[in-house]
């Protein structure tokens, strides 16, 4: 059985920015459904007393204090830039206007 | 676009009612952001106080503000909220470059502080607002954009990106829905607002101040007829002052009811509001149904505050406002209505301030809610916008009380401080306002005014008091209206008797 359609991968793509052709669509899906499926053989596995696990170390309450640290220079913070404009960063336009 | 009149808010709310719900953002005050050492002061040089951690580079790891965990759980304590014993970050999923990451880091369906309430007056009515939940998130950069009009991110060509705010601690403030307000909705909101920055003021988490962005509020309304289900809602953002949280409900509820009488629907969407029109406009609509994706943040540990920390921080909780208010009310010796007209003003602290720099509770109040608040409702700003501090009201009392002002002139020299000409003595010392009270200089104008009106200093002389507002005129003229009447009017008086 298929857990994941074309259409929901196109979706993912769209969400996630990325231009996929139409083959890849096909190839990401199945992809895509051997990972599912994978992980939907852990869920058989686990009974109820098992709670999903989001963390893989049993830690809680790691915090750290409210005492400042060095910034980076700005030429560093900006190097990675793709484009630099009045000391910010330059993005193309955000809104796809109609 | 319609072309039918906008109803009348009378006949909106009584043919529709309203059901409004806030979201409220506050910027925390911590010396430090939310996952990283770097600093959160206001103004600094673009992209001056980022670090690999709030750039998002790869290989960055972020660790959680234990000041900012506090503050959240402060906030959550004082509006009456159960505190989650366990609850993690998650990640909330979009593209837009005001986040460096593909995802703000944020909480989803487990909020660190949940269910509580918020008692607000209103007209001497205590009303009960739901809180939701309140949670912990990041704030997002600063866009600048350029090529549109008058920086509007429409027609843009290219946006312009600050990273300074971005991973500031940001807490979410979330209301349960609120009906039943019928026509006082607008009224309430503004309430709400109002004392919940009051709240997070006396914790001293945050600046709170609307006009920074360091406080800021959506507001959700739909209408629906009685009887009916609720209505689809709106969310009005942009609404960066009290005030404007009170038109944006209005407009918003007067809007909604010109749709629906026409048969129209309300789509469900986001609004804009304009302080200068004092209506909504609609906003960018979404290329498609919003989906964040949210999962738990793995990089982060989970939160499990204990009863013991939740119980300290709860016993060193300050007085909060609405009883401090009370304790204000019995030490001013003022009546229900009188405090709830100080409160209206959002004049309680204003005038506490200006006691506490020595001016007498009577004349405290008699300024901030005489003289400034007539100034701060005829230009349309906060009264504690106006631009005179409690400081200088203080001094200004303190120069009448002293003699060198007379009421009328010190009205004059606040005229002055408001309009950001300095201190109050500065400002007499510019404008030359001063109560003559050189006696000399004062009895030679009183007898310059007797001889040059010879008829009424006798008919004063022969008794008719009355007339003797002829000769204190002349004076007051003479000495340009900076002399007291009543030290006038006795000189006057003595000389003829």
């Amino acid at each position: 059985m298929t857990a994941i359609s074309r259409e929901e991968v196109a979706h993912l793509a769209r969400l996630s920015r990325l231009a996929v052709t139409e083959q890849e669509l096909d190839m990401f899906a199945g992809q895509l459904d051997v990972i599912l499926q994978s992980i939907a053989r852990i869920g058989e596995v686990a009974a109820a007393d098992i709670p999903p696990t989001s963390h893989s170390v049993p830690l809680v309450n790691v915090l750290r204090e409210d005492v400042p640290a060095p910034c980076l220079p700005r030429e560093k913070a900006l190097a990675g830039a793709p484009d630099v404009a009045e000391e910010r960063f330059r993005v193309p336009r955000i809104l796809d206007e109609e | 676009m319609t072309t039918v009149a906008p109803p009348a808010y009378d006949d909106v709310t009584e043919e529709f009612e309203p059901v409004i719900g806030l979201e409220t953002h506050v910027e925390l005050g911590t010396r430090t952001k939310m996952f990283c050492g770097c600093p959160t002061e206001f103004g600094g040089e673009p992209n001056t106080h980022v670090c690999p951690v709030c750039l998002g580079l790869p290989g960055s790891l972020p660790v959680a503000n234990k000041a900012a965990i506090e503050a959240t759980i402060r906030i959550g304590l004082a509006l009456n909220c159960s505190i989650a014993s366990w609850c993690r970050f998650a990640r909330k999923n979009y593209f837009y470059p005001d986040m460096p990451k593909n995802y703000q880091i944020s909480q989803y369906d487990e909020p660190l502080c949940s269910d509580g309430w918020l008692d607000i007056e209103v007209d001497g009515e205590i009303v009960r607002i739901g809180i939701e939940r309140v949670h912990l998130e990041e704030d997002t950069g600063k866009t600048l954009h350029i090529g549109g009009a008058t920086g509007r991110i429409h027609g843009a060509s290219e946006s312009l990106v600050d990273y300074n705010r971005a991973g500031i601690p940001l807490v979410e403030i979330v209301t349960k829905p609120v009906p039943g307000t019928g026509a006082r909705a607008p009224q309430i909101a503004r309430a709400y607002v109002t004392e919940l920055r009051d709240v997070i003021r006396s914790l001293g988490v945050s600046d709170v101040r609307m006009e920074q962005g360091s406080l800021r509020c959506d507001v959700n309304t739909s209408l629906n007829r009685p009887g009916d289900d609720w209505g689809t809602r709106t969310e009005t953002k942009n609404v960066n002052s009290l005030r404007s949280v009170e038109r944006a409900v209005r407009s918003e509820m007067i809007r909604q009811a010109g749709v629906l009488r026409s048969g129209g629907r309300i789509i469900q969407e986001t609004r804009h509001f304009h302080e200068d029109t004092g209506e909504t406009t609609s906003g960018r609509s979404k290329e498609e149904a919003t989906d964040y994706r949210y999962f738990p943040e793995p990089d982060l540990a989970p939160l499990a505050p204990d009863a013991a920390w939740v119980a300290e921080l709860k016993a060193a909780l300050p007085e909060l406002p609405r009883v401090h208010r009370q304790r204000l009310q019995t030490a001013w010796g003022l009546s229900d209505l009188d405090m709830q007209s100080v409160v209206n003003a959002g004049a309680v602290e204003l005038i506490e301030t200006t006691i506490a720099e020595g001016a007498s509770p009577e004349a405290a109040r008699k300024w901030w809610l005489g003289e400034l608040s007539r100034k701060a409702n005829e230009t349309g700003v906060e009264l504690a916008a106006i631009g005179a501090s409690p400081r200088q009201v203080a001094e200004l009392q303190k120069l009448v009380d002293g003699g060198k002002l007379t009421d009328k002139l010190a009205r004059q020299v606040l005229e002055g401080v408001v309009a950001g000409e300095g201190d109050p003595a500065a400002v007499m010392q510019a404008r030359g306002i001063e109560v003559v009270s050189d006696s000399g200089a004062l009895a030679a104008a009183v007898d310059e005014a007797i001889a040059a009106n010879p008829e009424i200093a006798e008919k004063i002389r022969g008794g008719n008091q009355g007339a003797a507002g002829v000769l204190i005129g002349a004076v007051m003229k003479a000495t340009k209206g900076q002399a007291d009447a009543k030290t006038v009017r006795e000189l006057v008086l003595s000389k003829l008797s």
